[in-house]
């Protein structure tokens, strides 16, 4: 029955729209930006100074790139792990989102750090109590891992099909056998990568939280909070599915294929319970820490938050419990958006709003070149996904047997 | 003539310090080096006696190979009246504020690096660059920095700055406690040039000694409190005051060292790396079991 849903196919469709010449449009003012950054400093190009060190590139790019990716450690959880095979249909989309997602995150630290030739040396250079170090060294680690779990959907596509050219044809069946050769260690091994991935997304998605703890009271009281590890690692959880969602269903349309509703829908189910204990314990620190009291006042701070939580988290967990919206794309796709964006706005909450140095004369807000940059990279990636997804057996196509053999679709788990 | 002498003694005693505390053995633990040392030196700010001449700021910038210009320059009170904080190009700063009680004069503050006991930089740096030294001083080693600036987040003072108009090697800049000059007992250059005695040199014990005594000696002339004496866990630098810190512009920090809740956080969830362990231990339960179920509902089938 599973195989039926688990159908991965390169999907065919013209790469260049009107919508793709815009995003290389965005994603060339980024670089232009991007090059200024890098022949001039961060300060010619950025807002950033002595009392705002960290800004929109570490509250988006790299903290909210985290969180945005974790639909590749939750799905991988309960598609691999618990043997949910009936959603194996998305681990692989997923997979692909975390890939690049961490990818741009990795490529939004190298931006961001003032000497970036040397972001090798935490490897050899260890602080244990550094939660930066912490994040730092399990982000690489876990991107290794996500490129070794997404080998396989590489050997699927060449085996049997190495075509080079010229001069290289000649390379064609050692080439082959070589991704042969890959593919079956790969499928005796690839369980210690998706339970290594699984570890490793929990433990940097919670230090990503304590980042913050230690500028203490630098840090907005209605965010700064001890538990901050545990609420970042829930709502990590809990905007891991709505992810997959949104993205499925951008997906969908912009490739013209059916969405693939059956699965959607029940993944929509699960995400209320996610969301209600995420708010649970975003509530419950807050009555506890009786910071509630900050709300109250009309700031920027007791805004953002109320927008984070009810926008974010409170009217999303609602539409999750309607039958009504699990089975409509457009409300699922709603709900998921509000999901996507509340986290999105938890990050740049926690990094940049809640961070209020004690001599600043005036706030940050990012500049031209800083947004330029981070959405730019946010062009670049859904380019990549696009072509990844054209060229790639990635995405299913539900019901039709154009499949690829059997042996290929769940990969690494079965045998 | 009293004044020169202490001045004498505490320049010895800072000779001393520094070799007891090379003999002194220090277990480090992994990670950066982070000594607490019982001599570790200090500095004792007396707000009431800085006359907000600057000098120090001249030879901070002297002994630091940045451009300092001319020491009569410095004689410019105008830049007194805009409140300035360290950065890349001045590690000292003095800001002038409306007098305190029982006098007239106006109150100036020195500002730099506080070099905490238990320093959240130290802490926090990725590649644990910073180190809190055997003397006192919180340094860093430049060649291993990054630049990603996290030292900067968590400074409870917001000291360190960063030289953000650098494309190609740009530095974390901060007061050093002239690791260099006190590493071989000699005074600080802002303590060795200030013509008024604002800035005393000791052990840190000493110093809170010293404090006390001229809070208990002219209570009308300060406020009862040692700012740095217990402040996130203590610090190198501590100030008296005419008025209350706040109004001085100092953060109001507890008493807790700042990274200790991070650090708290940090090694419970990596205690011996028993809980990734486990973790991973059990998912590859739940993985092997739900794989044992599937494989036996497929042979009921059959």
């Amino acid at each position: 029955m599973s195989h039926e849903l688990v159908n991965p196919v390169p999907i065919k469709h013209k790469f260049f729209t009107p919508g793709v010449y815009v995003l290389i449009v965005i994603a060339l003012n980024g670089l232009v930006f991007l090059m200024g950054r890098f022949f001039f400093g961060l300060g010619a190009v950025t807002n950033l100074n002595d009392q705002y060190p960290w800004g929109l590139w570490i509250g988006v790019d790299v903290a909210a790139g985290v969180a945005l990716a974790a639909g590749g450690f939750t799905t991988a959880a309960f598609g691999h792990v618990m043997h949910k095979e009936e959603y194996h249909a998305i681990v692989r989309p997923a997979l692909l989102t975390a890939m690049l997602g961490y990818t741009f995150v990795a490529v939004g630290v190298f931006v961001d750090i003032g000497r970036w030739y040397f972001i090798w040396h935490p490897l050899i250079m260890w602080n244990g109590n550094s939660a930066l170090f912490e994040v730092g060294i399990c982000v690489m680690i876990y991107m290794t891992v996500l490129y070794i779990e997404f080998l396989p959907i590489v050997t699927e596509r060449f085996i049997g099909k190495v075509n080079l050219p010229g001069l290289l044809t000649a390379l064609n069946k050692p080439a082959d056998k070589i991704l042969r050769l890959l593919d079956r260690g790969l499928s005796k091994t690839m369980f210690i990568f998706i339970i290594a991935g699984v570890v490793l997304s929990t433990l940097h998605q919670s230090s990503l939280g304590t980042l913050m703890v230690i500028a203490g009271p630098k840090m907005h009281p209605l965010w700064q909070t001890p538990v901050l590890p545990l609420l970042f690692l829930l709502s990590a959880v809990s905007v891991g599915f709505p992810m997959v969602i949104f993205e499925s269903l951008i997906a969908s349309r912009s490739l013209k294929l059916k969405p693939e509703m059956h699965i959607l829908s029940r993944l929509g189910s699960m995400i209320a319970p996610l969301l209600g204990i995420y708010l649970a314990f975003k509530i419950g620190d807050m009555f506890i820490r009786e910071t509630f009291v900050y709300l109250n006042e009309f700031t920027t701070a007791s805004v953002m938050f109320s927008i984070e939580v009810v926008l974010g988290v409170i009217i999303p967990l609602r539409m999750f419990l309607s039958p009504k919206v699990l089975k409509s794309p457009p409300l699922l796709f709603t709900a998921s958006a509000l999901v996507v964006f509340g986290v999105l706005l938890n990050r740049i909450n926690n990094f940049v709003v809640a961070y209020t140095p004690p001599y600043s004369t005036e706030s940050y807000f990012p500049s031209f070149g800083e947004i330029s940059v981070t959405v730019g990279f946010v062009a670049l990636l859904v380019l990549a996904y696009r072509f990844i997804v054209m060229n790639f057996p990635v995405i299913s196509l539900p019901g039709q047997q154009t499949a690829q053999p059997k042996k290929y679709t769940i990969r690494g788990v079965e045998k | 003539m009293s004044g020169k002498s202490r001045r004498d003694f505490l320049k010895k005693s800072v000779a001393i310090g520094s070799v007891a505390t090379g003999l002194s053995a220090s277990t480090a633990k992994a990670g950066p080096k982070n000594i607490l040392s019982e001599d570790r030196m200090g500095v004792l700010v007396d707000t009431t006696a800085c006359v907000g001449c600057r000098n120090c700021e001249w030879a901070c910038k002297d002994a630091h190979n940045l451009p300092a210009g001319n020491l009569d320059s410095y004689e410019d009170r105008k830049i007194l009246e805009t409140k300035r904080r360290p950065d890349q190009t001045a590690l000292t700063v003095v800001n002038e504020y409306p007098h305190g009680k029982n006098s007239n004069l106006p109150v100036d503050v020195k500002v730099q690096c506080m070099h905490c006991d238990h320093p959240a930089c130290v802490s926090a740096c990725i590649v644990g660059a910073f180190s809190k030294q055997e003397n006192g001083s919180v340094i860093w080693d430049t060649d291993m920095c990054i630049g990603c600036r996290y030292c900067m987040a968590a400074c409870p003072f917001q000291i360190p700055a960063f030289e953000y108009d650098k494309a190609i090697n740009p530095l974390i800049m901060k007061c050093d406690f002239c690791f260099n000059r006190t590493k071989d007992g000699k005074l600080p250059a802002c303590v060795n040039i200030c013509p008024v005695e604002a800035l005393t040199c000791g052990p840190r014990h000493e110093l809170i000694k010293i404090a006390r005594n001229r809070i208990k000696r002219n209570p009308n002339r300060y406020v009862n409190h040692i700012l740095g004496e217990y402040e996130v866990g203590g610090t190198s630098w501590m100030y008296l005051a005419s008025k209350e810190f706040k109004e001085l512009d100092f953060p109001d920090l507890g008493k807790n060292p700042a990274p200790g809740v991070s650090e708290s956080i940090q090694h419970g969830i990596f205690a011996y790396f028993v809980p990734p362990v486990s973790l991973y231990a059990l998912l590859g339960g739940i993985m092997w079991i739900t794989k044992r179920r599937k494989e036996l509902e497929e042979e009921e089938k059959i």
